[in-house]
Formats: C-alpha cells, sequence, structure tokens
C-alpha cells in the first residue's frame, strides 16, 4: 500500500449528466486516442474493451414520469486507498501523487486480475485477445491507424482509463519548446473532454483554485460515484436530478437526503 | 566467553576445531593432488565451460549482426566547416536533429535534410565511394534511407529529448557517448528475443558499466533522475505510454 501524499498537481474531472445527451462521441474518441482494440464481433460486451463506459440509467416510472439520464463512465483516479493499486501483486498499476493519476503499464501486468476485481467502477478491462497490430490476420493493416503514443496492449493484460496521460507529457513537451515550466489549464485535456460536443466535461487540475473543474466540484449540483466507499475519486458529477444522486451511492431506507429543493 | 576460546584456541592438540580443519585441509589437499581421480579437473573444466557458453557464446548468439545501409560519417559532418550555418557543436547536431515546434524530438534526420548539401545525384561533394552509393541509391531515386536506430527504446517507453536537452541541460554525450564522433557505424546489434537493440542492456551480460552511456535500461534512467533531484519523474507513467 502506498502512503499518501499530497502532491502539486491533482487532476480531476467533472461530468455534467445534466449536459450530457448520451451521444457516445466520448467513447469513440476515447477507443481511437488509445489504441482501444477492436474485435470482429464487438457485441459482446463481456469481453469487449471500452476505457470510457457510456450507461443508459433511467428512474424506472411509467410513462409520463419516465425519466432517462447518461453517464459516462472513465477510471475515477481514486486518491485515497486507491482499491486497484492495493492490491496489485505485480506493481504494474501505481498511484502518482504528484498527478493523481493512476497508472497501469501493461508489460508489468502478470493478467490476474485482481485490480478488476477490486475496482468498485468496473473500470477495467480484459485483453482476452491480442489487440490492434498483434492480433493476425484479422487486424492486417490496422495498425496503420494506431497512435504511436499510446502502447499497444496483448493479450492477458488488463487495461484502464488513463487520463490521457500521454497528453500531459505531449503538452509539458510544448511548454519547453515554447520556453515555460507550467502547461496552461487548457493544454491538457484528455480526448474525452475535448470531444464532447455538448462540453459536459471539463477537465483540470483540483489543486488549483482557479481551474473550472475546482470552482465546479463546490456546486450543489456536484456528487461522486459510490462516494461513501471512501476512494475519494476525482472524477466528479453534476446532477440536478435526486434519483440520478441516490442511483450513485447505496443507501438504507430513508437514508438519502433529498437535495434538490436546495439546488438550483 | 573469551576466556574459553583463548584456552581452547591455545590448546595445542586434540581441541574439537583443529580436528575439523586437519580433516578439511586433508581432504582438499587429496583432491588436489590427485587432480583427475578426485574430479577435479572435470568440476573446473565444466564451470570454464559453462561460463564460456554463459558469458560469451549465448551473448553472441542471442544478438543479430546487420550493417547499416550506408556507413554514415558523423566526424565529417560535425566538423565546423562542414557548411552547416552553427557555430556551437550542439547547434550542428540539432540542425540535423531538430526538435520540431511543438517540441517532440524529430530523430534521424529524412533525407530533405542530406539534400540541403547533397542535392545533385550528379556531383558529389567528396571522392568516396559510399558517397556515391548514397548518391545513386538514396538521392537519385529519392528514397528514404532505412537506419537501424541504435537507442530506440521499446514502444511503451516515452522518452521526452526536449525536457533533458534544453531544460536539464544535458550533454548527449551523457547518453550517446561517442557516436558524433565516429568515421564508421558499428555494426547493429538486435537481441533475437527482445528486438531491442544492444544499446538498451549493454554490451556487457555481467552488468558491468563503466560509462553513463553503455545502457540504458529502467535503472539507468531512475538512477540519474534520483541523482539529479528529479524524483518526481521516477513514477511509471512519466517514462511509459
Ligand atoms: C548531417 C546531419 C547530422 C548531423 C550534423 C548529426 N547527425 Fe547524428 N545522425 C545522422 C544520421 C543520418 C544518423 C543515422 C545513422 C547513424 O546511426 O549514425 C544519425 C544518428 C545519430 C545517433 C544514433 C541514433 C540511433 O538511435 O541510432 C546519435 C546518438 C546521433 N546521431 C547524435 C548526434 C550528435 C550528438 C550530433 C552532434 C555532435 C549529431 N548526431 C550530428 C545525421 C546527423
Ligand atoms: C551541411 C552539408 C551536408 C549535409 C546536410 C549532409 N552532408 Fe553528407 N557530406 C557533406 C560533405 C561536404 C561531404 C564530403 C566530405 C569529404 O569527403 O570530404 C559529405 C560526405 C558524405 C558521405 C561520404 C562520407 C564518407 O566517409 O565516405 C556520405 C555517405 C554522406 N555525406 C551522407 C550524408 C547523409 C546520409 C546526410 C543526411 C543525413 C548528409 N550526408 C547530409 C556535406 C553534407
Ligand atoms: C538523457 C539521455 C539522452 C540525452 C541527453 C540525449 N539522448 Fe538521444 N536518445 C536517448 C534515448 C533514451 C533514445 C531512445 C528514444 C526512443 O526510443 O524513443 C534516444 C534516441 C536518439 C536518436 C534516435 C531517435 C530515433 O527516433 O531513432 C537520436 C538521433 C538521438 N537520440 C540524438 C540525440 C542528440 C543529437 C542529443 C543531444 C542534442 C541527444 N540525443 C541527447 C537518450 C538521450
Ligand atoms: C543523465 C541523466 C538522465 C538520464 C540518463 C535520463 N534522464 Fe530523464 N530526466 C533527467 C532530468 C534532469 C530531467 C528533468 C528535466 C527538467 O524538467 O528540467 C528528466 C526528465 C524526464 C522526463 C519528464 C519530462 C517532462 O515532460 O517533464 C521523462 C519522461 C524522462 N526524463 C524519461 C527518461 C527516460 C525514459 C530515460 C531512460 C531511457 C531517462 N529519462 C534518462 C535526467 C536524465
Ligand atoms: C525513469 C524512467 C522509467 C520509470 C519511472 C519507469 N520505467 Fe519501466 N522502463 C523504462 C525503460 C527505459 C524501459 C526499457 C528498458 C528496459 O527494459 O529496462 C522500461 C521497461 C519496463 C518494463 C519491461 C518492458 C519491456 O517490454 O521490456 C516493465 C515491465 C516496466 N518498465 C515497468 C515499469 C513500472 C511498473 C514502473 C513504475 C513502478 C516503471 N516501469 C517506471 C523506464 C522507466
Amino acid at each position: 500500500m502506498m502512503k499518501e501524499e499530497k502532491g502539486k498537481y491533482k487532476y480531476g474531472m467533472v461530468i455534467d449528466l445534466d449536459k450530457c445527451s448520451g451521444c457516445g462521441t466520448c467513447m469513440v474518441a476515447c477507443a481511437s486516442e488509445n489504441n482501444v482494440s477492436v474485435r470482429a464481433d464487438e457485441s459482446d460486451k463481456e469481453r469487449s474493451i471500452t476505457w470510457m463506459q457510456l450507461f443508459k440509467i433511467t428512474n424506472g416510472k411509467p410513462f409520463p414520469d419516465t425519466e432517462v439520464s447518461y453517464f459516462p463512465r472513465p477510471c475515477m483516479h481514486c486518491h485515497h486507498h486507491t482499491p486497484c493499486v492495493s492490491v496489485c501483486p505485480a506493481t504494474a498499476t501505481r498511484i502518482d501523487y504528484n498527478t493523481g493519476i493512476v497508472s497501469q503499464i501493461y508489460t508489468r501486468c502478470i493478467g490476474c486480475r485482481y485490480c478488476q476485481a477490486a475496482c468498485p467502477y468496473h473500470a477495467r478491462y480484459f485483453n482476452w485477445w491480442d489487440g490492434y497490430g498483434l492480433a493476425k490476420p484479422f487486424s492486417k493493416g490496422l495498425e496503420r491507424a494506431l497512435s504511436p503514443e499510446v502502447s499497444v496492449r496483448m493479450r492477458g493484460v488488463v487495461e484502464k482509463c488513463s487520463f490521457c496521460h500521454h497528453r500531459l507529457m505531449s503538452a509539458k513537451s510544448k511548454a519547453y519548446a515554447e520556453g515555460r515550466r507550467e502547461i496552461r489549464e487548457d493544454e491538457y485535456i484528455p480526448a474525452c473532454a475535448e470531444a464532447c460536443p455538448t462540453q459536459a466535461i471539463t477537465f483540470g487540475d483540483l489543486n488549483n483554485p482557479r481551474h473550472k473543474v475546482s470552482q465546479l466540484i463546490k456546486s450543489p449540483r456536484a456528487f461522486r460515484l459510490l462516494e461513501r466507499l471512501g476512494t475519494e475519486p476525482k472524477v466528479y458529477y453534476l446532477s440536478s436530478k435526486s434519483w440520478v444522486r441516490k442511483m450513485a451511492d447505496n443507501y438504507l431506507p430513508n437514508q438519502f437526503q433529498q437535495v434538490t429543493k436546495a439546488m438550483t | 566467553m573469551e576466556q574459553q576460546m583463548r584456552s581452547s584456541g591455545n590448546s595445542p592438540k586434540g581441541g574439537w576445531l583443529s580436528t575439523l580443519i586437519d580433516l578439511v585441509l586433508s581432504y582438499y589437499a587429496r583432491i588436489i593432488s590427485q587432480p583427475f581421480q578426485s574430479g577435479l579437473v572435470w568440476f573446473l573444466g565444466g564451470l570454464g565451460g559453462a561460463l564460456f557458453v554463459g558469458w560469451i557464446l549465448f551473448p553472441m548468439a542471442l544478438y543479430s549482426e546487420q550493417t547499416q545501409p550506408i556507413n554514415f560519417s558523423h566526424a565529417i559532418h560535425t566538423m565546423p566547416d562542414i557548411g552547416l550555418d552553427e557555430p556551437t557543436e550542439l547547434g550542428r547536431c540539432l540542425h540535423c536533429h531538430s526538435f520540431r515546434n511543438d517540441g517532440t524530438f524529430a530523430g534521424i534526420p529524412k533525407l530533405e535534410t542530406c539534400m540541403e548539401c547533397h542535392d545533385d545525384p550528379e556531383s558529389p561533394l567528396g571522392e568516396t565511394a559510399e558517397e556515391k552509393k548514397f548518391l545513386k541509391q538514396y538521392v537519385a531515386n529519392e528514397k528514404e534511407v532505412p537506419w537501424f536506430s541504435y537507442y530506440k527504446q521499446p514502444d511503451c517507453v516515452y522518452f521526452p529529448h526536449i525536457a533533458h536537452v534544453k531544460m536539464g541541460k544535458i550533454d548527449c554525450r551523457t547518453c550517446h557517448g561517442d557516436h558524433a564522433k565516429t568515421d564508421n557505424l558499428p555494426l547493429y546489434k538486435k537481441n533475437r528475443l527482445t528486438k531491442y537493440s544492444i544499446n538498451i542492456w549493454g554490451k556487457h551480460i555481467s552488468g558491468y558499466k563503466a560509462n553513463t552511456w553503455d545502457r540504458m535500461k529502467m535503472d539507468d534512467c531512475a538512477e540519474c533522475h534520483t541523482k539529479t533531484g528529479h524524483e518526481e519523474n521516477n513514477a511509471c507513467f512519466v517514462c511509459h505510454k
């Protein structure tokens, strides 16, 4: 178990569910940015890989009271007692408290899948087959679509969202080329946030009070998934719908506090 | 305690320790005086053979050897009077091995850079056969030279030159040794199992390292980061991608 330290940066994400239209652009942008492999038959969702998963939830009420909300789910990059990190027997996954990003080193992963079992958010995926460029002959030619900034995965390893950390490294290199030490807020944005057509996803440094994310998480609409587990996820959600918030955590009967009234 | 030890050590005969020493010595004396019957020769021969196979034959078999397509001479091309408008040596390196505007490193130059000077396949700049071969095979056909990269790291490694050269002010030599002084390119040796160049894990299978550039394994990267006080760069998702 790693000791929690106070680092310089703490990157986090805020997803406004009131703005999310469920179009799935974030999933596509993520998959192509990160060389997430595809299979001949992608309909088998137990075996396919999606770093950014989009769930559809409803309040379960019959028409005309039915309400629907879409729920994009990247890796939460849990800041406290990171469940996957604490169970990994191979130190293939670590949290860097200097950025807050939880890393996954595919070449170190031994494929035991403890982390998958430990992750309360099901954010981790196992490669049952070789990915792009490795699996022949199915993926022949597909390797030309690969990005050199993210390494491809072989079968037998676990992968997950990395907050597009390679974009952080590229942003730093660009800043160095321009003679700067620090990167600007808008220079490091993951692919999903960049692609979102309704701009529902905001990204930035939670340690920096001037960054938009730091202001958004103070909103009364803000909540996190399974917050009461104490894992301190760095992905926040915004929703004005009470039933959505209720679904995001496990509550005993009558324990959930209706907060809708206080919010605007 | 001390008393006891001294008394047993002083006793000329009969101490159990000296009996034991006598026994061991006579045993080894027998082995050495009869090297064949005792098997000493076979043992040493086998040990030597195993070391020879493991430390010499195996590394030789492990690496395949290839020659570069053209024998490019850094010694010639980094001379001050070569015709590059750069006053410093580093400036001349960076003319060919340039940084792009976004801070990425262009690596080995493309043919376009060579053709700034070698622009006419019919009129060589020098007299050597190597240059004629280069002009005929590549410049005339505008074909890129398929160089082998000695320092290429595995796909999962992210290495930014700009952080080291511009921000860290580290000399190319620290990591690349005297490659830029050579007249003849060394053989390109590739590990048959991992497909990595020999420059990554080093030439010495014993792990012996005399210069900073002898090898560039994960620990060598991290060693320098720690020494230069950049421990923040020792997180997995700094060097890996
Ligand atoms: C005229 C252009 C040119 C200049 C100037 C030049 N190089 Fe090179 N460099 C090359 C070419 C072409 C190669 C590929 C062939 C080889 O490996 O030598 C190369 C290869 C290298 C490599 C090996 C890279 C690898 O992975 O195989 C290193 C290291 C290097 N150069 C360092 C330097 C340094 C240091 C300087 C300045 C002192 C310099 N170069 C100046 C053209 C140049
Ligand atoms: C700044 C001008 C310049 C650039 C750029 C340049 N060269 Fe040259 N090159 C020369 C000159 C001048 C000579 C002749 C040196 C001599 O023989 O005296 C030469 C000689 C050579 C030779 C023959 C050297 C020998 O030892 O036999 C080769 C091969 C060669 N160049 C390849 C290249 C390649 C490949 C590149 C591109 C990476 C390149 N050059 C870029 C100026 C240049
Ligand atoms: C801190 C160590 C370090 C320093 C300093 C350094 N390099 Fe490198 N160099 C590397 C490593 C590591 C690689 C392999 C990079 C990779 O595989 O992505 C490399 C690769 C290269 C390559 C081959 C790139 C390719 O794409 O094939 C060239 C050329 C090169 N370096 C030239 C230089 C020059 C010129 C300088 C000085 C201006 C320099 N290097 C300074 C470590 C260093
Ligand atoms: C000779 C010393 C030295 C060696 C060897 C070295 N580094 Fe570094 N590295 C540094 C220094 C110094 C910095 C910090 C530069 C700065 O920010 O001023 C650094 C920074 C970095 C960074 C952070 C760049 C950023 O964007 O802030 C990465 C990534 C990195 N090194 C990777 C590597 C890898 C991979 C290797 C081995 C192949 C390596 N380094 C070998 C000295 C070294
Ligand atoms: C300072 C840079 C640096 C850091 C930090 C770093 N690595 Fe590496 N790693 C490398 C380099 C360079 C290589 C390739 C050379 C080698 O095999 O040693 C490598 C290779 C590896 C390999 C073997 C991959 C292969 O294909 O051969 C594994 C596994 C690995 N690293 C895991 C990790 C893990 C896990 C961490 C975090 C605890 C980590 N690394 C941190 C630089 C680094």
